[in-house]
């Protein structure tokens, strides 16, 4: 009767806890250099220069409008098509060119960029005038005035959208094991082609997730009162 | 091998995918409006669930909401497309209608889809419920209207206006959720045909290129639809 349990626990669990650590990296790695390019893609997204906007626009509408998974196998098939037949074949790079994990965190990047992106863009349109037009009265350049005052504050305003974010990218890294990266989900499927097991890997991954997004949910929240101190005091 | 151009690849000749092409896009459509459908039902359900007074349904509403909103869509399509299905296929069998009867892809990945979609639908018809004025059901009440009538003929035709924009955001989702459908094989939608022809012709960036495109035109035609629907639905409204 307990034998799925002990399977579960002894056999399956061990296998799933160790490519946490995988699940995390692609979520570290996506969410860093996504947000680091969401927030010129916002700022072009509100330029008035229309060689800056159109094109942002035209990235954020492409990334939003296709799903993630299509997005996925076109650069790992894609790429992979097109890199062999030059200079990369040979370099130092090429050992991690074959690896799906950097695949897998080019395209959850490029994917995120364009939605919080999108997000940032709504936050800077969202900052009150007021505060724009007191730090130019005060003489402050535009330079520092995105600085200090359009981008933290921006940054405030759409902290609560962007955990929402963070959370969708967290699950959507587990697209990655269609390209053979060995994360929670993969690995689960691993053991379940293995093992003839269909359900307890799975459940086994399922409690994972539940457990990493709850973990992910309470530290997010204790940064979202951190950067917004008018918050604390209700 | 003779060597066909891009060109002729995608078109609908002998050596074209394009027939292909059309069916797949079919298909995902008829995925993603059945999934939509039953999702709608089920996100019906929860937001009863979860508005009610029982305890124990407000229990489960919660526990369906909070744990399926917890858990990527993928994993948890696998689970109910590989339960669900052993799940049917016995109960169709304990009521006699014998181990002749197979539950087929569509109809286990649209249910697993749908239920994954409810989750998300509860909270949005949720809160379009709550913010139709109460007043309006005490009216429907106090005129004498049965339970059924004053759902369908005052609190309907009210919350859809509030939940339309969660709904189009639904929509434009399913859409794409329906791509992961790719994953469980025996089906062929979009981006099993597009795969199958870029495996086949080696053409890799070309056609998942081609299925890109056509989801991206499944969106920006959905969001022009949308458009619309939402002018239609706040007519007699004031302009803020």
């Amino acid at each position: 009767m307990l034998d799925w349990l002990s399977f579960l626990v002894f056999a399956v669990m061990p296998g799933l806890l160790a490519a946490v650590p995988v699940t995390l990296a692609l979520t570290g790695a996506a969410g860093a250099i996504g947000n680091a390019l969401a927030v010129p893609l916002a700022l072009a997204r509100v330029s008035r220069n229309p060689l800056l906007r159109l094109p942002a626009y035209l990235y954020i509408t492409l990334l939003r409008g296709t799903p993630l998974l299509v997005q996925i196998y076109l650069i790992y098939y894609g790429i992979g098509q097109l890199l062999p037949g030059t200079w990369v074949r040979h370099s130092f790079l090429w050992p991690y060119l074959r690896d799906g994990f950097w695949y897998a965190v080019f395209a959850l990047s490029l994917n995120t960029a364009a939605y919080s992106g999108e997000i940032l863009r709504a936050a800077i349109q969202a900052v009150p005038r007021g505060e724009i037009e007191a730090a130019r009265s005060l003489g402050l350049p535009d330079r520092l005035i995105l600085r200090f005052v359009t981008l933290p504050r921006a940054l405030g305003i759409c902290l609560p959208a962007m955990s929402g974010e963070c959370i969708l990218l967290l699950k959507s890294t587990s697209l990655a094991s269609t390209i053979t990266v060995m994360d929670v989900l993969g690995r689960a499927q691993y053991i379940r082609t293995q093992s003839l097991h269909t359900y307890e890997p799975l459940l086994g991954a399922a409690l994972i997730y539940i457990a990493l997004v709850f973990i992910l949910t309470r530290i997010l929240n204790r940064l979202e009162r951190h950067f917004r101190p008018e918050l604390r005091a209700a | 091998m003779e060597t066909a151009s891009l060109w002729e690849l995608v078109g609908f000749g002998p050596l074209g995918w394009g027939g292909q092409f059309a069916r797949g896009l079919l298909l995902t459509l008829e995925i993603a409006v059945a999934s939509y459908a039953l999702g709608f039902g089920f996100g019906l359900l929860g937001a009863w669930a979860k508005l009610g007074r029982r305890r124990w349904l407000r229990l489960l509403g919660e526990t369906y909401t909070v744990v399926v909103r917890a858990l990527p869509e993928l994993l948890l399509l696998l689970v109910l497309y590989y339960t669900g299905t052993a799940a049917l296929t016995g109960l169709l069998e304990a009521v006699g209608l014998g181990p002749g009867i197979e539950i087929s892809p569509f109809a286990a990945a649209v249910t697993a889809l749908g239920f994954i979609l409810g989750a998300y639908m509860t909270e949005v018809l949720r809160g379009a419920i709550l913010a139709v004025p109460p007043g309006q059901m005490e009216a429907a009440k106090a005129l004498g209207l049965h339970r059924g009538h004053a759902f369908r003929l005052v609190l309907l035709p009210q919350m859809l206006r509030y939940a339309l924009p969660g709904l189009s955001n639904l929509w434009l989702n399913i859409t794409k959720d329906a791509a992961l459908v790719a994953v469980l094989g025996g089906m062929s939608e979009l981006l099993s045909t597009g795969k199958n022809a870029a495996g086949y012709t080696k053409h890799y960036l070309f056609f998942f290129g081609v299925t890109a495109g056509l989801f991206l035109a499944i969106t920006l035609v959905s969001m022009v639809g949308l458009g619309l629907l939402e002018r239609r639905l706040a007519r007699g409204l004031r302009r803020a």
